[in-house]
């Protein structure tokens, strides 16, 4: 599966870190940082960070 | 076990739902909630959506359609009957459960008798303010906290006028003095005329009116008083609530008066180990989220199963180009203490009485504000 992050909604809340720590980062410059393609045993945990997302800007593909 | 109820159609009401199907609940689901709008996001409500850059589409939480639930909008609940076990609805509606989730949130607080002024809570506010909020317009604001602070610097980013009145010494009261006081100068480089310490005798459609007499006019006036939840709805069915119209929870947010009756939300009263198992009350979205996963989830197993929430707190507020994060109860620290600056960028730690760390607050620093989350979860569950 593909992840999108629409980085004009992203504000760096980091809420998407906690569930998927291997998929999603913030960067030392605050700016976020994440994996495009995803296995797809991580689905449930990158759900979760898109559901954990305040600015409801993750999106998955696939 | 086959029926659960969920009471408020906002994030706690949405997420909890999900959950009880995700946990594996096959019976019915019927999601009740007062607006006729399904779930939808409400940060943007004094920011993107004010400012025109999102509209109400936009906020929509996906996966409602998903979701095999039977949805009751535009009906407010006005009773519950736990002998009967039904939730009475205000269209004559009656909607019995075997287990009932209440996330009933929080209304505006508005300003007795004022007429004509408006609040924010909801997209039909916020979309009618932002109408209102034309370049030259003059807005006045009784309320220097979060929603009161936002909407003043989307209103100046608007070009409007903006006059914010509050009774206490700085904005945003749990950041205390310090870092209250950095955004107060933060909203005067911007051009706000915060006005501080500074009582409202009255509040009208075409103004405010200062303690002393004088006069502040004004194109739109806008309480910003905080919530109260919405929960006057249970008067009467002997759930027990606390001095503020919260719903008295154990640690995995259920009733402490019914084992079936379960809060989410800004509703939810419940023990914090983060303090010493204090009961809290928070009305930010992460807990709403948190709150409605472990609610829902925790309806539907063993109810010996029930986890606790035990997550510490995190909250955000965006004013001007300063992002304002923060982290545990910085609100009930005994000393909120800088202990790092760096041009736009600082950090404070709070402390409790015997020196315990019971919270972070960041201005432009996510990184390092996320490791503060991780310490105090930890040192919560440890507690």
């Amino acid at each position: 599966m593909k992840v999108h992050v629409d980085m004009n909604l992203c504000q760096s809340h980091g809420e998407c870190v906690f569930p998927a720590p291997d998929v999603f980062e913030l960067g030392d410059d605050d700016v976020l940082v994440w994996k495009e393609e995803v296995d797809e045993s991580r689905r449930e945990a990158v759900q979760a960070a898109a559901d954990a997302c305040p600015m409801m800007a993750i999106r998955i593909e696939g | 076990m086959d029926r659960v109820v969920v009471v408020g159609a906002s994030l706690a009401g949405l997420r909890a739902a999900q959950a009880v199907r995700a946990s594996g609940h096959e019976g019915s689901l019927v999601v009740v909630g007062d607006e006729e709008h399904p779930p939808y996001n409400r940060p943007p409500l004094s920011k993107g959506l004010l400012a025109g850059a999102q509209s109400h589409a936009d906020c929509v939480f996906p996966g409602v359609d998903a979701l095999d639930a039977e949805w009751r909008l535009g009906a407010a609940a006005v009773g519950l009957d736990r002998d009967g076990r039904t939730v009475a609805l205000a269209d004559g509606g009656r909607v019995p459960y075997d287990r009932l989730v209440v996330a009933t949130g929080c209304r505006a607080r508005t300003w007795p008798g004022a007429e004509g002024v408006v609040t924010l809570r909801t997209v039909d506010d916020a979309v009618a303010l932002g109408r209102a909020l034309q370049p030259g317009a003059r807005l006045a604001i009784v309320g220097a906290g979060f929603v009161g602070c936002e909407v003043a610097a989307t209103a100046r980013g608007l070009g409007c006028d903006v006059t914010l009145v509050d009774v206490a010494p700085h904005p945003l009261l749990p950041l205390g003095p310090e870092l209250g006081g950095r955004c107060a100068a933060l909203h005067r480089e911007h051009g706000v005329d915060l006005r501080l310490s500074t009582a409202v005798d009255a509040v009208d459609r075409a103004g405010i009116t200062l303690a002393g007499g004088e006069r502040v006019d004004a194109d739109v006036v806008l309480v910003a008083l905080g919530g109260v939840p919405n929960t006057e709805w249970l008067a009467g069915s002997g759930l027990t609530l606390d001095a503020r119209g919260g719903l008295r929870c154990d640690g995995t947010l259920t009733s402490v008066d019914d084992p079936d009756v379960l809060a989410a939300g800004d509703v939810a009263a419940w023990p914090h180990a983060l303090v010493g198992g204090e009961v809290v009350r928070v009305e930010h979205w992460t807990t709403a989220a948190e709150h409605g996963g472990l609610a829902g989830r925790n309806a539907v197993v063993d109810p010996a199963d029930r986890a606790a929430h035990v997550a510490p707190p995190y909250f955000w507020s965006d004013q001007y180009a300063t992002k304002i994060q923060a982290v545990g109860f910085p609100g009930r620290a005994a000393t909120l203490a800088i202990v790092e600056e760096d041009g736009p960028r600082l950090l404070a730690e709070a402390h409790d009485a015997d020196g315990r760390l019971v919270g972070a607050v960041a201005f432009n620093h996510a990184k390092r504000l996320a490791a503060y989350r991780r310490r105090l979860a930890t040192e919560a569950v440890a507690a």
